[in-house]
């Protein structure tokens, strides 16, 4: 857990105005207590991560949110097929070899 | 370039008393190898093709590829290198090696993927609505979760799939229906009814015939998609058949009873007199079903007359004298029309 100034610090790149500026954007999302934000290991990575796409791959304020939304859909997509592995993968022996030989058939086809 | 890094890491061992074991060593790759640039290259390309490699390499953008994190890392410790001039300068005298030293860091995929990445759902105001169990629904067929009755076995219940084949059927078959007896790959055999008047491209679906379902889950179908067999006398034209009928001179200009074929066999048909060439008849109901049920089309039989198969002086001689005392121009029609 960190606070803004903490944050500032910690990433080095990205000064007060640009942070509280994605937080309007919702391109960053703490959680807001005692009046002030408080920043997880989660929303320090993203920080991070914006800092670099916008210095070192040159994606400017006009594509973030488009980089961003596609982004959080991929992550979205992963933990949804990641439940579904789970899922899955609690299946007897049979079941999943079955999934398998499916899968197999399905990716030849396409 | 190994043989180069080798070198370093044997100097290295040479004069780096302070390096406790060599074991831990890393090899790295030249810098400039690392962007694929040379060593002329300027500030500016090195940026350029740092930013060529990080789009394509960022971890964050290939969270499911174990290794862009090794190379990204790679990438940007050889920038860090060569966009730092005075390292740089160092680096190409040899007073430096490649091994830059590594800031420890956390990826955004590494807490996206784990627990907890949910709070960024791609829209906040649409895909969190989307609960899990309706976007399973959708993956499994609508008989799984949304039903309720989820399968004993963990809940776990999923509709079989549909498989595909093709079936050549005659022309006949075709307009007028037909079981047939189709041999699978796995050995079993399958009846298809094939609905009278069905055409090249549809296709015949068998409830339940696809792969079995798994936990409890439904069967998938069977998809029978048709190829129509031409013939050689009767062509289709939807619900209706069509055929040319050739006809001799006498029975075009005199009339008469020919025999037809049709899809139920040869009927009886009369040729008014005075049928030229193209007139089309028409034999009630006996075209193709229609597939949804409803009346059979219709065949029409267009009288295409023909010279006799011999020549014959006689029939000629006739001709002549006839086109001679009756002059006449059929193509007359074309000449008005130009």
């Amino acid at each position: 857990m960190m606070a803004l100034e903490q944050v500032l610090a910690a990433v080095g790149r990205v000064d007060r105005q640009d942070l509280t500026l994605w937080i309007e954007r919702r391109w960053v999302r703490p959680h807001h207590e005692g009046g002030g934000y408080v920043f997880t290991e989660l929303d320090v990575a993203r920080v991070t991560l914006i800092c670099e796409m916008r210095h070192d791959l040159a994606i400017d304020d006009e594509a973030m949110p488009v980089v961003l939304g596609l982004m959080d859909q991929l992550y979205g997509m992963r933990r949804r097929v990641r439940h579904l592995v789970d899922a899955v993968s609690a299946q007897p022996e049979e079941v999943r070899r079955a999934i398998a030989a499916e899968l197999k058939r399905q990716a030849a086809e396409d | 370039m190994v043989p180069r890094a080798l070198e370093k890491i044997r100097e290295r061992a040479c004069y780096g008393g302070a390096t406790s074991s060599l074991a831990p060593v890393q090899i790295m790759t030249d810098p400039y190898e690392t962007l694929g640039l040379s060593k002329s290259a300027s500030d500016d390309d090195i940026r350029k093709a740092y930013r060529k490699l990080a789009k394509k390499y960022h971890p964050d953008i290939n969270p499911g590829k174990a290794d862009a994190e090794d190379r990204f890392k790679d990438i940007s410790v050889a920038y860090g290198l060569l966009s730092d001039p005075e390292k740089r300068a160092r680096f190409d005298k040899g007073e430096i090696d490649a091994t830059g030293a590594e800031t420890p860091r956390s990826f955004y995929r590494g807490f996206a993927d784990a627990g907890g990445g949910g709070r960024y759902g791609a829209d906040e105001h649409f895909v969190d609505n989307e609960d899990a169990e309706s976007f399973f629904a959708d993956l499994f067929g609508h008989g799984g979760a949304r039903s309720g009755q989820s399968g004993a076995a963990g809940g776990f219940r999923m509709r079989g799939g549909n498989v595909s084949y093709a079936l050549r059927v005659s022309f006949i078959d075709a307009a007028k229906g037909a079981r047939k007896r189709l041999t699978l790959p796995d050995g079993r055999t399958l009846d298809v009814d094939i609905p009278a008047g069905i055409d090249t491209g549809q296709t015949v679906r068998l409830k339940g015939q696809g792969s079995p379902g798994l936990g409890g889950g439904p069967p998938g179908d069977a998809l029978i998609r048709i190829e129509v067999e031409t013939h050689p006398v009767f062509r289709r034209d939807g619900r209706d058949i069509r055929i040319d009928l050739p006809v001799t001179l006498a029975e075009a200009m005199l009339g008469g009873k020919v025999r037809v074929p049709t899809i139920d066999g040869t009927v009886a048909m009369t040729i008014p007199k005075g049928s030229d060439n193209g007139a089309t008849l028409r034999l009630k109901g006996k075209g193709a079903g229609a597939p949804g049920g409803g009346d059979r089309g219709d065949q029409y039989v267009t009288v295409r007359p023909v010279l006799p198969r011999q020549s014959d002086a006689e029939l000629e001689e006739f001709i002549r004298r006839w086109y001679d005392s009756h002059p006449q121009d059929p193509r007359d029609t074309l000449e008005q029309s130009r």
